[in-house]
């Protein structure tokens, strides 16, 4: 008998009865003025950041003002020009020296200040976790109220890989002091900017 | 009425104080109390250390010497749970489903049965740290737990509002086990003593004068380790604040 | 195997003055801040419910879910391996890295392979293991076991990090600050992601639906560990199983407000096929797990997300440290779980608790741990495995209150001794009581003599 058989024999032999039924779960929508607003705030709160464009609304520019010091800027979104190409074929380890990695966001959650990215968003997954910082452009009108809203998007079903992203990379390991940085972006920025 | 009083092993032999004004407070509100003079223990102790057969014969005993009563009750929130909850190291027979659906805790039985709405005779001008012990708190769930997302409630307080004089002062952890737990006591000594020690502090840095509790064994072990540490502070069952005794 | 001493483990622990302070202050703040996301939720108990029986309903069902996991994992690609237990698990992942000639392995936090003890089973075989998690590497640097599933060093203070970072990876002796000691571990892990062959992930839930599992972090290491390296492995044991997508909004949600108070984790991750070009194998682990799920009592345990909800409310956890319970799981959930990997040496950790019913309460899952508790208390006393001492003091008890007379006889005895007795003779080594705690003075008269003298009318 295989592991597997065993297993699932040793499952099915020992599953308690009778069994509870799947409850539905709602939607638990509660009123917002403002998904924006709410998002912005939990952004913050998460440690993450928030830019907004100039009225010339050049992404591109905003980048270069936030981080003047920054060699190579690899985009995902073909509204910024990084300094270096960056195709879905580009091996993740020569993301190693990326300054600043810029994407768009599929959508965002008022409720955590997260965004979604998947491989489309990424073209190299790796890029999100390489680059020093993230520039995350995002569609205020894609923000849902919450994660029940946010589980509902079937793009789920679809992607290999998806990832709701909420501010920068963090940890408290060491005497319960925040940290921004641990093992992947410093920093986080997003840049409320409708899909052209 | 007529209610029978259980007094647990330990308050008979060191605290008779509360149990003297357990039941003056019962006869004050009018009640028959009767103290059956066999009474031993609930099993608790022994239960409580997974020793069921060794917890078998106090509990008959208990039913023996309570089953005649429609209420029983006792000022000690660890005990009544076990009666009610944990009381099944004997056959479920008609008499012990009876006993212990009808064993209740003091607070309980003053604030859901009598409903009492005033103690005219009580006056305590005091500062007092309110220890709800685990037992009442989220097991009889005699108030609310800071644990769980719900409305405020408190009998407990209720009943002590209604007292004279009375100032309640809240230490910075109102909820959290004061580290008796019945032989863990014993067998687990350095953390129960440091966690004694934490809930002394606290309320005396929170400037209470008196720790009063539903549950005189929390008390007891308090008052252990408040003395060991010089503390100056008193340490009183919530009986005897409801049936006058002035300090 | 020598029996775990909770209580002489806490002993040690509670000496170390600053840090067991630290520890309890650490943990109760965490507690704290769960406390206000929870009660920012209106529907916060209707999620516990939610969850609750989302998770008791599948694991009813467990097989046929697993089974469409499987199915489904394997149509996007995944391979789905089946461990029946830790050897076969450790095996496995060996022959995956082998076959593919992996020398070196960089993986995020994973309690499975905790348990499994993989780590020393792979580096005798070679291949190097790289936790990558701050606090789970500290832990690896120092040859020590994780002691929180969450926060792994939360009992090391910055300095004891600092003397760890110091004698093994370069780091700058007595220098303390935190923002140069997480630095230094970002610095000197960064070049593993990159040279690794393979990364190796846990899961915190997989979803039967779609195939798919997903992995919460805050520090992205996880990400890069299955994002750079071609090869993901991914340890999952079978109680992970969920059935659907749209049930990760409840479970999302709960997650890391019950942990660490914050409303989400930094990354949540989901991964439902292999990068193009990359490999994704599964590894679905039994080790004990089917044997729970038959335990009448105990079953509820198997609900379990691994929050750390229950260790930080533990008033006993936070005064002792998870490695006081010389096991894999430690705290609340630990003493109802550990009896069943071996009820010899953790017989004595259901007793390492006041059954006060803090961890039930902040469970998100609503496992009703204190009551485990109290039933495992009944299945070690019942295959006699409580300690002599405690056995005898039962019986003892028990012959004695069941007979009113030998008990007027013993508190009579007692009321004696403790009134005679000089100091020296009541606070000894005999007397735990006594160590540090006064014992209560007996009274003029037992209330029982009061009732005779004043209210009995024979």
């Amino acid at each position: 008998m295989t592991s597997r058989d065993a297993i699932l024999a040793a499952v099915r032999a020992k599953a308690p009865a009778p069994a509870a039924s799947l409850p539905h779960v709602p939607l638990f929508e509660r009123p917002s003025a403002s998904h924006l607003d709410e998002f912005r705030e939990n952004l913050l709160r998460m440690g993450g950041k928030f830019a907004e464009t100039k009225s010339s609304g050049n992404p591109a520019d905003l980048v270069r003002s936030l981080f003047p010091q920054a060699r190579v800027v690899c985009s995902a979104t073909a509204e910024v020009t990084g300094t270096r190409p960056l195709g879905a074929e580009t091996d993740p380890i020569a993301l190693d020296d990326v300054d600043v990695g810029v994407v768009r966001a599929a959508f965002g959650v008022a409720e955590t200040g997260s965004v979604w990215l998947s491989e489309e968003e990424l073209r190299v997954n790796a890029l999100a976790y390489l680059a020093q910082h993230l520039v995350v452009l995002l569609d205020p009108g894609a923000i849902v109220p919450n994660l029940h809203h946010a589980y509902r998007n079937s793009r789920f079903k679809a992607a290999r890989y998806a990832v709701l992203v909420t501010g920068p990379s963090a940890t408290a390991d060491i005497e319960g002091v925040l940290i921004h940085g641990a093992q992947g972006v410093r920093s986080l920025t997003v840049v409320p900017l409708p899909r052209q | 009425m007529r209610v029978g009083l259980f007094i647990p092993c330990y308050v008979d032999a060191f605290f008779p104080a509360v149990g003297i004004a357990t039941l003056q407070l019962l006869e004050r509100l009018g009640l028959e109390v009767v103290y059956p003079l066999d009474q031993t223990c609930c099993g608790q102790m022994m239960a409580n250390s997974g020793a069921q057969k060794d917890a078998a014969g106090a509990e008959a005993l208990f039913v023996k010497n309570f089953h005649a009563f429609e209420y029983i009750v006792t000022p000690s929130g660890s005990c009544a749970y076990h009666v009610r909850e944990h009381m099944d190291a004997i056959p479920q027979t008609a008499d012990v489903q009876k006993v212990r659906r009808s064993t209740y805790e003091l607070v309980e039985f003053l604030h859901d049965v009598l409903k009492v709405d005033a103690f005219p005779w009580a006056e305590f001008p005091h500062k007092i740290g309110l220890h709800n012990s685990c037992s009442t708190l989220r097991k009889l769930r005699t108030a609310k737990a800071s644990e769980i997302d719900e409305p405020f409630f408190s009998k407990p307080v209720n009943l002590l509002s209604k007292v004279r004089g009375i100032e309640f002062v809240t230490p910075s952890r109102p909820d959290e086990c004061c580290g008796f737990g019945g032989t863990f006591a014993v067998f687990e000594e350095p953390v129960s003593a440091k966690m004694g020690y934490d809930k002394v502090a606290d309320h005396h840095n929170a400037g209470a004068d008196y720790i009063v509790s539903a549950d005189m064994s929390c008390l007891m072990h308090q008052q252990g380790c408040a003395e060991r540490l010089g503390l100056d502070i008193r340490f009183i069952h919530i009986a005897q604040i409801l049936n006058g005794d002035r300090a | 195997m020598k029996r775990i001493d909770h209580a002489e483990a806490a002993s040690g622990f509670i000496a170390a003055k600053a840090h067991q302070e630290f520890h309890d202050r650490r943990l109760w703040d965490l507690r704290l801040k769960r406390d206000r996301e929870a009660h920012g939720i209106p529907e916060w108990e209707e999620l516990r419910n939610l969850a609750s029986q989302i998770k008791e309903h599948t694991l009813a069902r467990l097989a046929d879910y697993l089974e469409e996991f499987e199915t489904r994992a394997k149509a996007n690609g995944a391979h789905v391996h089946w461990a029946r237990d830790a050897a076969e698990h450790n095996q496995i992942v060996y022959d995956i890295l082998a076959a593919r000639g992996a020398k070196t392995l960089v993986k995020s936090k994973s309690m499975l392979t905790e348990e499994c003890d993989m780590r020393p089973f792979l580096e005798r075989r070679n291949i190097a293991v790289i936790e990558t998690d701050l606090g789970e590497r500290i832990q690896q640097l120092d040859d020590e076991p994780p002691s929180h599933i969450v926060v792994p060093a939360v009992h090391k203070l910055r300095g004891d990090v600092s003397a760890v970072f110091a004698r093994t990876i370069g780091a700058e002796p007595g220098n303390e600050d935190i923002n140069y000691l997480a630095e230094t571990q970002r610095r000197t892990t960064r070049p593993y992601f990159l040279r690794a062959e393979a990364g190796m992930t846990g899961a915190n839930f997989a979803v039967s639906e779609t195939g798919s599992f997903v992995v919460c972090t805050n520090e992205g290491n996880a990400d890069l560990s299955a994002n750079v390296p071609k090869l993901h492995i991914a340890s999952i044991g079978i109680e992970k199983i969920i059935p659907k997508v749209e049930h990760l909004g409840v479970f999302i949600r709960l997650l890391s407000r019950s942990a660490l108070g914050s409303p989400i984790t930094q990354y949540t991750s989901h991964f439902r096929a292999p990068r193009l070009g990359g490999e994704l194998h599964i590894v679905l682990v039994d080790n004990g797990r089917s044997e729970r799920l038959g335990m009448h009592d105990f079953w509820y345990s198997l609900k379990c997300i691994r929050c750390g909800a229950c260790m930080n409310t533990c008033p006993v956890y936070r005064r002792s440290g998870g490695l006081s319970y010389g096991a894999t799981y430690s705290g609340p959930i630990g003493v109802i779980i550990d009896p069943t990997f071996d009820i010899r040496k953790y017989g004595n950790l259901p007793f390492a608790s006041t059954l006060n019913g803090s961890c039930t309460d902040v469970c998100p899952v609503k496992i009703n741990i204190h009551e485990q508790i109290y039933k495992w208390r009944q299945i070690i006393a019942e295959r006699n495995q409580l300690p002599f001492v405690k056995k005898e003091m039962m019986r003892l008890a028990g012959k004695v209150l069941a007979d009113p007379r030998l008990y007027r006889a013993a508190i009579s005895a007692t009321g004696l001794a403790l009134e005679h007795l000089p100091r020296f003779a009541i606070y000894n080594f005999l007397n735990p009581w006594g160590r540090q705690r006064e014992l209560p003075q007996p009274p003029q008269q037992t209330f029982r003599s009061w009732y005779l003298e004043n209210r009995s009318r024979s």
